[in-house]
């Protein structure tokens, strides 16, 4: 019934009694981003959505493909850019794993450090989008508060704010700024103080949780077979967290829990991001006092070759797992590049779990879904 | 002391003593017009502004602060720019009904100003039906939604209309029930007798818990029949776009934004003459002093003071709450808030008939 190459130019004649077919996106207030999504209504309720990707493709993995293996990590930053550090980290963490290269004790403490950062600032940016989305509008000014603190300490440490760039294989650029610990201090005991507050705004409302209790309900079963990850599966009682199950930098020495939800409606995924704030917090505090002297960057040759094979290595992102897979022939750059991304999986539940439900429970679930249009086109 | 009575009075004698009644009375009604739409336009300037203030103080941010002092002539800025902004008509549109559209929602909002008193005789047309009028007009600005939705052959648009109708024709029943309440205490449909009746004490202190209710109800009732949050299901910007106005743009746009902001006025007005006693100062018992020195405030000060109260709860709502679904708007309104209006009107009507209202 629909084509993308057609244009309808005769509008009386649209499918069945009583459907309407709106298109949302690619320019829509609650797509954040280039997303479109086709979605048939009869009357207010969903009867399919249609999700369109590739406009914002880029051929990330095609042009990893001509970059060293030094170079393809900052193109990774552009992919999901609310965690660029954590895919950094990734990329990183194959290439070391890979050549066998040791990493100082300080940098992957300090990797680890800002990879909770991150972690907070994109559930603090998602946090706002969300509540957004459900029509209020405080939240956002209340989280973006505090996520402004942590692009500062991104700011002085890495010089970005977004697209950060700051780790390379063997460790990290160069060393921390000399602030960095007293910054990240002030700033846990901020968010210590004030995350009640938009917590009280927004968790408590008896219209929140209205509109998101029992909404786009994910089982469990449903959660693995699509593949989804991160906290979208574990709000669904699927324990999936890869700092847990695949310790990597200093995340084997930090103690903290893995938040799992049995409800899977989206309310549950909200609480999931909540509760994984504070864990983050809590390892930050572990790690923070017991930055180890020393080297921030291993040895490691001028020019750097992957052995000939094949090469897999996951981390937990903001929004799920996030593979990178490499086939190497043992040059400089990669012979094949491909990213497993989070975002990609989570969206292709998106027409399971919403249909049948109201336009307005469309986005209470697409909003925790979590979705970053550049991580799921790339 | 400061007093509109006077000025009426003395345009009122002199045009009487130069000409004859009809001219007189033409004259009245220009210069009535003319004050009308002025009223307008500054209640459209401040507003906003105002709205954009509370806004920012709610969520830790400056608002507006560029243009003039403090940001005062932001929105007569942002009037400009819409009215040299290009109206544009969708090829597809139903020319004639989208251009009415917003005429409609605009004329309703105005003629809703009739009965209002603003001050002690201060009041276009005291008509012996005052909230009769009120509540028959009111449900108007619905068409003028609808046809706009309609008319825009836009697929946002009509969800949004859609929504509207169902919203304000159901919201209208509560928002009614709420002013009944008054109409039986008071025994008149009269804005002057409703007001005067509250000379001893604002209904709200005097009809004990049924009208504190009624008070509730009315403000929850127009918060939805104005399309504001948490109940703006019609223009739900992050569902649908901008709802029954995505076609809109420039001044016909502007029109549709007016008209939102004078319906929140008209609606405080009506909570503020019903509820917390009009223009009538604050007097407490046998105080006589305090009520002497309250008697000293302008009774125009009193009730702008009053209904701009309600107007910043109003908008205070909007900031905090996240916007309800469209089923669970009409579950609030046909499953509890109608119900409760219901038995409310009778547990006043018990009280009117005994007379245990003070």
């Amino acid at each position: 019934m629909y084509n993308q190459t057609e244009i309808i130019k005769d509008t009386t004649n649209l499918g069945p009694e009583g459907e309407l077919v709106v298109n949302m996106g690619p320019q829509h207030p609650a797509t954040h981003g280039v997303l479109h999504l086709v979605v048939t209504l009869n009357g207010e309720t969903i009867k399919k959505i249609e999700p369109h990707l590739g406009y914002i493709h880029r051929s990330i993995e095609k042009m990893c493909e001509s970059l060293t293996y030094r170079q393809f990590i900052y193109v990774t930053s552009r992919m999901d850019y609310l965690s660029s550090h954590i895919n950094n980290t990734a990329c990183a963490l194959l290439v070391e794993k890979g050549m066998q290269i040791e990493v100082p004790e300080r940098a992957k403490v300090v990797r680890t450090i800002l990879n909770e950062l991150t972690r907070i600032a994109s559930h603090e940016l998602w946090i706002g989008a969300m509540a957004m989305d459900l029509g209020a509008f405080t939240p956002f000014f209340y989280a973006f508060r505090e996520r402004e603190m942590i692009t500062d300490i991104m700011e002085e440490t890495c010089g970005a704010r977004l697209t950060m760039n700051y780790i390379v294989p063997g460790g990290l650029m160069y060393d921390i700024h000399p602030d960095f610990q007293t910054k990240v201090k002030a700033f846990v005991k901020q968010f210590k103080e004030k995350v009640t507050e938009y917590e009280d705004l927004v968790t408590g409302n008896v219209i929140f949780q209205s509109r998101t209790k029992g909404v786009g309900v994910l089982t469990a079963e449903d959660a693995i077979s699509y593949g989804c990850s991160g906290p979208v599966a574990r709000a669904s009682g699927v324990s999936c967290d890869i700092r847990k199950i695949a310790p990597y930098d200093a995340y084997d020495r930090v103690e903290f829990d893995e938040i799992v939800e049995t409800a899977g409606d989206s309310f549950a995924r909200y609480i999931v991001r909540v509760k994984e704030m504070n864990q983050s917090i809590h390892i930050i505090e572990q790690l923070i006092d017991n930055i180890p002297e020393g080297d921030f960057v291993g040895k490691t040759k001028n020019v750097l070759k992957l052995a000939k094979g094949e090469f897999y290595q996951r981390v937990e992102t903001a929004r799920g797992e996030l593979g990178v897979y490499i086939v190497s022939e043992g040059g400089t750059t990669p012979y094949r590049i491909k990213f497993r991304s989070p975002g990609f999986s989570n969206l292709s539940v998106l027409d399971h779990i919403a249909k049948g439900s109201k336009i307005g429970d469309l986005m209470a679930t697409m909003g925790t879904l979590d979705l970053v249009i550049p991580d799921i086109d790339r | 002391m400061l007093s509109l009575e006077s000025i009426t009075k003395t345009t009122q004698d002199w045009l009487l003593a130069k000409f004859s009644p009809q001219i007189a009375l033409t004259i009245e009604c220009v210069i009535v017009i003319l004050l009308a739409i002025t009223l307008f336009a500054v209640l459209g300037l401040v507003l906003v502004l105002l709205e954009r203030k509370v806004a920012a103080r709610i969520q830790i941010r400056l608002g507006p602060n560029r243009v003039g002092p403090g940001g005062i002539f932001q929105t007569a800025a942002d009037t400009l720019k819409l009215i040299m902004k290009e109206g544009l008509t969708p090829d597809t549109a139903d020319k004639f009904l989208f251009n009415l559209a917003p005429f409609v929602v605009m004329m309703v909002a105005m003629l809703l100003l009739a009965p209002i008193a603003f001050a002690k005789n201060f009041q276009i047309w005291d008509i012996n039906i005052g909230v009769l009028y009120i509540s028959s007009i009111s449900s108007l600005s619905v068409i003028g939604i609808l046809m706009a939705g309609w008319a825009s052959n836009n697929k946002y648009s009509l969800l949004g209309a859609m929504r509207s109708g169902a919203q304000i024709v159901s919201y209208e029943l509560s928002a009614g029930f709420a002013v009944l309440t008054i109409v039986v205490l008071t025994g008149s449909l009269q804005i002057s007798e409703i007001v005067a009746s509250q000379e001893n004490g604002w209904w709200l202190f005097k009809g004990h818990i049924p009208v504190v209710i009624a008070f509730v109800l009315y403000i929850i009732a127009v918060t939805a029949e104005t399309n504001r949050a948490p109940f703006d299901l019609a223009e739900a910007e992050s569902e649908l776009t901008a709802g029954f106005h995505t076609e809109y743009s420039g001044m016909k746009f502007a029109l549709f934004f007016l008209a939102e902001y004078i319906n929140i006025f008209i609606v405080c007005t009506i909570g503020a003459t019903l509820f917390l006693g009009g223009w009538m100062p604050l007097h407490i018992g046998h105080w006589e002093g305090f009520n002497h020195i309250m008697d000293f405030i302008p009774s125009s000060v009193w009730f702008m003071g009053k209904t701009f109260f309600l107007i910043f709860l109003i908008m205070w709502f909007r900031w905090t709450f996240p916007r309800l679904r469209v089923d669970q708007l009409l579950n609030l309104e046909w499953k509890y808030l109608l119900p409760i209006s219901l038995f409310n009107l009778l547990l006043v009507t018990v009280i009117a008939i005994m007379g245990w209202h003070f």
